[in-house]
């Protein structure tokens, strides 16, 4: 790629240049046919990016899986560290199989499988956005609940609001981002500050829990309201302080398998992986809760 | 030379430049080009559910975003023409070291994703930003205010502005104001009685497409000033949002943003004519 762009960025090609420039095209050629390479070896990374080769992770699952193909999974952004993984862990047991991620905000997702996109199991970040599926006739049986999530507060290092508790965010003078009511963070915020009756005055209402957290940890706000899986992944870019609710707002995540799926024994063992032991394990490394 | 022939009658003019260079497959090519971006169009309007139409776009938010949208784009614009005009001319018709960069930097706008924008901004202004903290001690924090939108819009349009009139200037040449200077005419009268009217064109059309960039912002604006009713959250902020609960609701906004962007355009938005030509038509004064 960025040999093409030095292309462009070059002088004249014209003429007398061109046969430099085939020469030069083949070298990036040259060049390009060694990315995959480069991609077959940095796919037994646990991060590696989805749908690499990982066949040198194989070692250490001895059965020889008759799966194949490619799964197609639509997961919540809010799980994208996770899934990253157990796709990673069940390319590992399934040589042949590919799984392709694709996060996203949950209700873009509907939407983009409604219209026809080609998802295999779909994971939400709330009960209300799979029902949309499950509605539309969409969803393959009853979705399963895999994994759940509360709010908590987070600050910026050094805490310049100082605060210690829900109820100081409501104090005048602190700038409280939070999530609009509109989308699933946000309506659980509405309810956590409803059960501790709060009236919250955010200075502004973001469009994603992400959106929260970007201003909350360039110190932009003086305190945000994001999952505790969101707080737990920003590490040391904020402080996060408990609700302390006796009964926090949880918000559930259900998984499913896509109607018109045409790898649905690779959808059931993807799902499966997700809610077994060895899923589990992984989600709630990362701060989720049980189902 | 064209430009010092006398005034023709306007039947005449007309015809002079009536031969069209346009070979037939041209225009095939072009209506795929043009579908590619009718099309799409097309499939919006026909999602839109005109009987709810005027109730969709009526409510509370949505009247409160379209409000706030056609002031901080009015806003925006005004402060592209205030700065741009000044730097068009400097990379028009100054020379200096450093130009090309100086040139390729300022339409950088044009190339980062807005995000990238929203960014950079909020790592100057923002409060733990480059100048932030200095706004800060004058009292001024921009971060979460309607000023922050329109900082964000004049960030991703000013280019528009810049582009399309050093491109009119440097058509335009130098001529009718070096003969000005020689008359005796100071540089600030020549800016003012030659170049400006000369490029006016090319000015309308530039602010045109700084309103309609200003209206469709919505990455920096996100990502600079955060998205609160009435303050902060335009047209496509409401329309995102919609989205994630009421579909038509979004279907019928993204119509009314089409549709104004569409009659601004329409209305003020002449392709630039060549400053020769504009001459030819009558000589600008």
């Amino acid at each position: 790629m960025k040999l093409f762009a030095m292309e462009s960025a070059g002088p004249n090609v014209l003429g007398a240049n061109r046969l430099r420039m085939r020469l030069r095209l083949g070298a990036a050629a040259a060049l390009l046919a060694l990315v995959p390479l480069a991609l077959g070896l940095a796919g037994c990374a646990p991060a590696g990016p989805p749908g690499t080769d990982t066949t040198s992770g194989a070692g250490s699952t001895p059965v020889v899986s008759e799966l194949s193909g490619t799964l197609n999974v639509y997961a919540a952004a809010s799980l994208k560290e996770t899934f990253t993984e157990l796709a990673a862990q069940f390319q590992a047991q399934h040589p042949k199989v590919e799984v392709s991620l694709s996060f996203d905000g949950s209700s873009t997702l509907v939407t983009q499988i409604s219209q026809g996109a080609p998802a295999d199991v779909f994971a939400s970040a709330d009960t209300a956005t799979m029902t949309k599926l499950s509605d539309a006739g969409l969803a393959q049986g009853s979705p399963v609940d895999f994994a759940s999530n509360v709010l908590t507060l987070v600050v910026p290092p050094g805490n310049p609001a100082n605060i210690n508790s829900f109820a100081d965010v409501a104090k005048p003078g602190v700038k409280l981002v939070v999530c609009a009511p509109k989308v699933p963070c946000g309506a659980a915020s509405t309810s956590d500050a409803a059960s501790a009756g709060l009236m919250l005055k955010p200075v502004s209402e973001e469009l994603s829990v992400t959106g929260v957290l970007g201003k909350v940890t360039s110190g932009e706000a003086d305190a945000g309201l994001v999952y505790v899986t969101d707080a737990k992944a920003a590490g040391a870019k904020v402080l996060s302080i408990p609700l302390d609710l006796p009964k926090p707002t949880v918000n559930h995540y259900p998984i499913a398998a896509v109607e018109s799926s045409k790898a649905g024994q690779l959808a059931q063992g993807f799902i499966a992986l997700v809610t077994g032991a060895q899923g589990q394990k992984v989600l709630q490394d990362a701060g989720f809760g049980a189902p | 030379m064209p430009a010092l022939a006398p005034p023709r009658p306007a039947a005449q003019r007309r015809r002079s430049w009536g031969y069209t260079a346009v070979p037939r497959w041209i225009y095939a090519v072009a209506a795929v080009g043009a579908l590619f971006i009718l099309l799409p169009l097309m499939g919006m309007v026909s999602q839109v559910k005109w009987g709810q139409f005027l109730a969709l776009i009526s409510s509370e938010s949505s009247l409160a975003a379209l409000l706030l949208s056609l002031k901080t784009a009015t806003a925006s614009t005004s402060l592209c023409i205030i700065f741009g005009v000044p730097l068009a001319l400097v990379l028009a018709r100054a020379q200096f070291v450093g130009q090309r960069v100086l040139r390729a930097l300022i339409l950088l706008p044009l190339v980062v994703p807005p995000v990238v924008g929203g960014l950079a901004l909020l790592y100057t202004f923002g409060r733990q930003g480059l100048l932030g903290q200095s706004l800060q001690v004058l009292g001024i924090e921009i971060a979460f205010s309607t000023a922050a939108v329109v900082m964000a819009q004049t960030f991703v349009a000013l280019p528009f502005l810049v582009l399309s009139l050093e491109g009119t200037l440097r058509t335009a040449g130098q001529k009718y104001e070096a003969v000005a200077a020689t008359l005796g005419a100071r540089p600030s009268t020549v800016l003012r009685r030659i170049t400006l009217p000369l490029v006016l064109p090319g000015l309308v059309s530039g602010a045109v497409l700084a309103f309609a960039r200003s209206l469709g912002e919505f990455g920096a604006t996100l990502t600079f000033a955060g998205s609160l009713q009435g303050v902060t959250r335009t047209l496509p902020l409401e329309i995102y949002l919609q989205r994630e609960t009421d579909p038509e609701a979004a279907v019928a906004l993204s119509f009314l943003l089409i549709a104004v962007a569409a009659v601004v355009v329409t209305v003020t938005y002449r392709v630039p004519k060549s400053p020769l030509r504009a001459l030819l038509a009558g000589p600008a004064s």
